[in-house]
């Protein structure tokens, strides 16, 4: 087995927002945190912005130990969540011991019968299905990444700004690990999504805003004295979060042999999952548990809160905020912090960033429920009636394997659906069913 | 014009810990002078080479993101919140 690299004892640093202080951060092989901007290093610690430039912190790894074999081995031998990959998280070795929701390792689902009716080729399409987590979405697996750091750094609240997903994902995982949680969401969200967040019994506030204000309002909370002792786990936790958003990346390779897939269709909300899913296939590559060769990027939006998207289109490297007004409301954020990273890579990898309406996301998530007996919440049907655009402007090859992302459950957005409902009322008798013409 | 300045706790190295400065000005670019004659440092960590606000600093003036507004061109009226905010947290 391989061991955890010694570059992981780091003191947390005095200046951490809002924080108790810890001595040390024991998260396995993570060595410290890096900006993406200006390359300067800081210590472990809760703390999300670099002092030096305001640009994201990031996790950076010593992973100089590993033999690839005994870590493909070691992964294999792993439990079926995401901590089969905690020897590339920075997480404590015994992360599985503890309480946590453990999500991950969810179906990526041969899609036959949707690759059928989009032209693409038998065997190429995937849908990688992440609404089968513990609370229905991907949110689970940067949450239970962001609880280990709040339980290494001492926080006894969990805290976030959320679209709806976060929330539900933070009330379960503070349920189960025994924290406070206080979550913050736009008093305006889906019913089912507040439900599915109230639920776990802790606080759910609503803010008088879009998600974009409530973003705004937690930032201001970290800095102040009512916020102290507040783990925000996209905030103050936010590098350890975002890490977390790997695993998916991970499980597509792994669950396709050990392999790169040709293209992947992923969602944007702040554009962090898409950045990380390609931090995790270049971790892969370099640690030679794929085979490297290039890889496509394409970025989904509705067209109500597309500003990556616009941005991609017309040659920008920076992103102009927009005020959402989408029925996709888990990627209404108007303001994506890691826009211009997401708009790197997709032009890096020769993908590409496109939008679709909410009427085409209506029938993207109707066309996946009927082909594949999946049903996606509405981002699922950004990224399916995104791949079906993508594919029909030729962007997209049909004939390369394709992973598409769907990352939550449909349950959460009955509303988009609403209209989908009885095809008949009959009366109980047989010449009624075949008066309806069904049989 | 007279406002009320939000200090993140990443610059407040340079007003001393304290979260709250108040600072001199009419438009954002002049309070962020104003604040830089004070808490000298100060700007080069919001601004960048070209004296343009840092792609991930957000402002807000009140409760409007100048980017929405003018830029550093932005109106701060006398008694105005201003808020200098990490662009870093979401989703």
């Amino acid at each position: 087995m391989a061991a955890q690299t010694v570059a992981s004892t780091t003191n947390a640093e005095t200046s951490a927002d809002s924080a108790p202080s810890t001595n040390s951060a024991d998260l396995g092989p993570a060595a410290a945190l890096s900006c993406r901007e200006c390359g300067h290093r800081v210590p472990l610690g809760p703390v999300f912005a670099c002092e030096e430039c305001f640009g994201p912190l990031e996790i950076a790894y010593d992973f100089s130990a590993y033999d690839t074999e005994e870590l493909r081995k070691r992964i294999e031998a792993g439990p079926a969540n995401i901590w089969r990959y905690a020897p590339l998280l920075p997480v404590p070795a015994d992360v599985a011991t503890k309480p946590n929701i453990n999500p991950g390792w969810t179906k990526l689902v041969k899609a036959d019968n949707l690759a059928r009716e989009l032209g693409v080729d038998p065997g190429k399409l995937f849908v990688k299905d992440d609404s089968g987590n513990p609370t229905h979405s991907f949110k689970d697996r940067v949450v239970a990444q962001a609880l280990e750091a709040a339980r290494v750094f001492g926080f006894t609240t969990l805290s976030c700004s959320s679209t709806g997903n976060l929330a539900g994902a933070v009330g379960a995982a503070a349920a189960r690990a025994g924290f406070r949680s206080c979550v913050f969401i736009p008093h305006d969200l889906e019913q089912g999504k507040v439900v599915m967040a109230a639920v776990y019994g802790g606080e759910l506030v609503g803010i008088e805003g879009n998600y974009d204000d409530v973003n705004r309002f937690c930032s201001e909370l970290i800095g102040d004295p009512a916020g102290e002792g507040w783990g925000f786990v996209n905030v103050n936790l936010r590098p350890y979060y975002a890490e977390g958003s790997k695993t998916l990346a991970y499980e597509i390779c792994e669950q396709l042999g050990w392999q790169l897939p040709d293209q992947l269709v992923v969602p944007i909300a702040s554009g962090s999952q898409l950045t990380k899913i390609d931090k995790g296939l270049q971790e892969l590559i370099k640690l030679g548990l794929v085979e490297d060769k290039p890889y496509k990027i394409f970025g989904a939006q509705a067209e109500g809160c597309s500003p990556v998207s616009v941005a991609y289109k017309a040659g920008h490297d920076v992103v102009r905020p927009q005020k959402p007004n989408t029925i996709a409301k888990s990627l209404a954020i108007g303001n994506p912090a890691d826009g211009p990273y997401v708009l790197d890579i997709a032009r890096r990898t020769g993908g590409a960033v496109e939008d679709v309406n909410d009427e085409q996301v209506v029938d993207a998530i109707k066309l996946l429920a009927r082909t594949e007996g999946i049903f996606a919440e509405t981002a699922g049907g950004v990224t399916v009636g995104v791949a079906k655009k993508l594919i029909e402007n030729g962007l997209l090859d049909p004939s390369l394997t394709t992973v598409v992302l769907n990352t939550g459950d449909g349950l959460k957005t009955l509303d988009a659906v609403a209209g989908t409902g009885l095809t008949a009322t009959i009366r109980p008798s047989l010449d009624s069913f075949r008066e309806a013409g069904l049989g | 014009m007279s406002v009320n300045v939000r200090i993140p706790t990443i610059l407040r190295t340079y007003t001393g810990g304290k979260a709250e400065v108040a600072a001199e000005g009419s438009t954002l670019a002049e309070v962020i002078a104003d604040l830089e004659k004070n808490h000298t440092g100060i700007a080069a960590r919001v601004l960048d080479d070209q004296g343009k606000l840092r792609r991930f600093v957000n402002v807000y003036v009140n409760d409007d993101d100048v980017r929405f507004e003018q830029g550093l061109e932005t109106a701060t009226p006398d008694g105005a919140g201003v808020s200098i905010i990490p662009a870093v947290a979401g989703g």
